[in-house]
């Protein structure tokens, strides 16, 4: 299932925290070989990771990490605007309406369908807090699953070459895309609802009308 | 307050929150309230609070934890005074914990509110972020804060715009597409704490940061008269 967690809550959830860091280095730090920081406890954490941002979480049916990422507004202090403004050629985009989305991780198991439900969960964020965009960075990997998945970026800007490149893209919301996003995620609408409700607190109100 | 008209709900809040305990704010509550609220130091119970410190979605009221007892009796003793039945809340986070929140609260049913929550969300974004602003700069000794710099791209979007030309025209002339444009016109809206692209426009020509005519203010091109020599 989907889950958005803010950092200050992920300690709630102590298994998807520990597999969700451990993943991110087996991707940044062991595969990409990015000068990431691995603590003790084999977690790659950074310094954004500090700041509150929300996560968007694919749980496995063990309760192990299968996909994640990491948002936080562009109006506030962002990875984007801090260490990748060489490749946005000096632009720095800042707006409550479009957030960015960094340390997108797929588990060593995940199918493309987790792949599809991180897209979706994007898109659940857009439609519920009047989002226009999100700004992206990503590794070569990510551009061959966006574009599997139907959900390629607008490049704004690359650097290095070969499996060293990353980029910097944007994501527009077009509502359109939730049909096709849900069918290749698997997953029917009021279940995305639903998921997304639970994590922000509404399910819960809902409840005690029905009842 | 014209706000509450507009949008016609019973209050609009702006409510400044540090993370020692210091508060401030301005609003349509009853000043018997809000005194109150200090007094009782409600702002430790208080469930808008807690659920929206140190985040940065908007929170419908009904989103939050009212189940503990103090939540139930700050709620209750809340609507005695007028404070409506239902809220929304779009938190902004300052540094070191600071946390801004612009309420809107009526009174009405839930379908209603999450009509009214639906349809203005994106306004009421704009104008906590435009009130949040001129706070700070109330609170920064009336220093009005630097008009922050546009980027190349949102001075060439702007640019175009103001002479005059569509979306899909500018948005072909920076070899972009029109999905992308809107990003860098969303940013540079919110730089210049514009409410529209219109707007965003006559502050930047106001301002100096684009000279409509095609020629950007960073282009610095032998205007007559200006040369040094």
């Amino acid at each position: 299932m989907l889950r958005y967690i803010y950092g200050n809550d992920l300690s709630q959830f102590p298994v998807l925290q520990d597999t969700m860091h451990k993943d991110r280095a087996t991707q940044f730090s062991e595969r990409l070989k990015w000068a990431v920081t691995v603590d003790e406890n084999g977690w790659e954490r950074d310094e954004y990771d500090a700041m509150n941002p929300l996560y968007v979480i694919w749980e496995n049916a063990d309760g192990t990490h299968g996909g994640s990422m990491r948002f936080l507004p562009t109006s506030e202090r962002t990875m984007v605007n801090d260490h990748f403004s060489d490749l946005l050629k000096g632009e720095r985009i800042e707006s409550p309406f479009i957030w960015e989305c960094t340390r997108f991780v797929l588990g060593q198991q995940a199918t493309p369908r987790v792949a599809a439900a991180m897209m979706l969960a994007g898109g659940e964020l857009m439609r519920a807090f009047s989002l226009t965009h999100l700004l992206g960075v990503f590794d070569p990997r990510m551009v061959r699953i966006y574009s599997m998945i139907g959900a390629s970026p607008e490049v704004l800007g690359s650097s290095g070459e070969g499996r060293d490149k990353i980029s910097v893209g944007l994501w527009a919301y077009r509502p359109e895309d939730r049909v096709r996003v849900l069918r290749r995620a698997e997953v029917s609408s009021d279940v995305s609802e639903l998921w997304f409700d639970l994590s922000f607190g509404r399910s819960i109100q809902q409840m005690q009308k029905v009842a | 307050m014209r706000l509450r008209d507009e949008f016609a709900v019973d209050h609009v809040v702006y409510h400044w929150l540090s993370a020692d305990g210091e508060q401030y704010g301005f609003g349509t509550y009853d000043p018997v309230w809000v005194q109150r609220y200090v007094e009782r130091d409600y702002m430790r119970i208080d469930p808008v609070v807690i659920g929206c410190f140190q985040r940065f979605h908007p929170a419908d009221w009904k989103s939050l934890d009212w189940s503990s007892r103090a939540a139930q009796a700050f709620q209750k003793d809340a609507i005695a005074h007028g404070v409506g039945n239902q809220g929304f809340s779009f938190p902004i986070r300052g540094p070191n914990g600071q946390l801004a929140l612009l309420t809107a609260s009526h009174t009405t049913d839930d379908e209603a509110w999450e009509s009214f929550t639906k349809s203005n969300q994106r306004e009421w974004i704009l104008i906590a972020h435009y009130l949040n602003r001129k706070a700070m700069e109330l609170e920064s000794r009336r220093r009005p804060e630097p008009v922050r710099q546009l980027s190349p791209r949102e001075i060439e979007a702007l640019t175009y715009l103001g002479m005059g030309h569509g979306r899909a025209q500018v948005a072909e002339f920076l070899n972009i597409s029109e999905h992308t444009l809107r990003a860098y016109i969303e940013s540079a809206r919110f730089k210049l704490g514009a409410s529209n692209t219109t707007h965003a426009v006559a502050r930047a020509v106001a301002e100096g940061l684009i000279v409509l005519g095609g020629a950007a203010k960073a282009a610095r091109g032998g205007w007559p008269g200006r040369d040094s020599g």
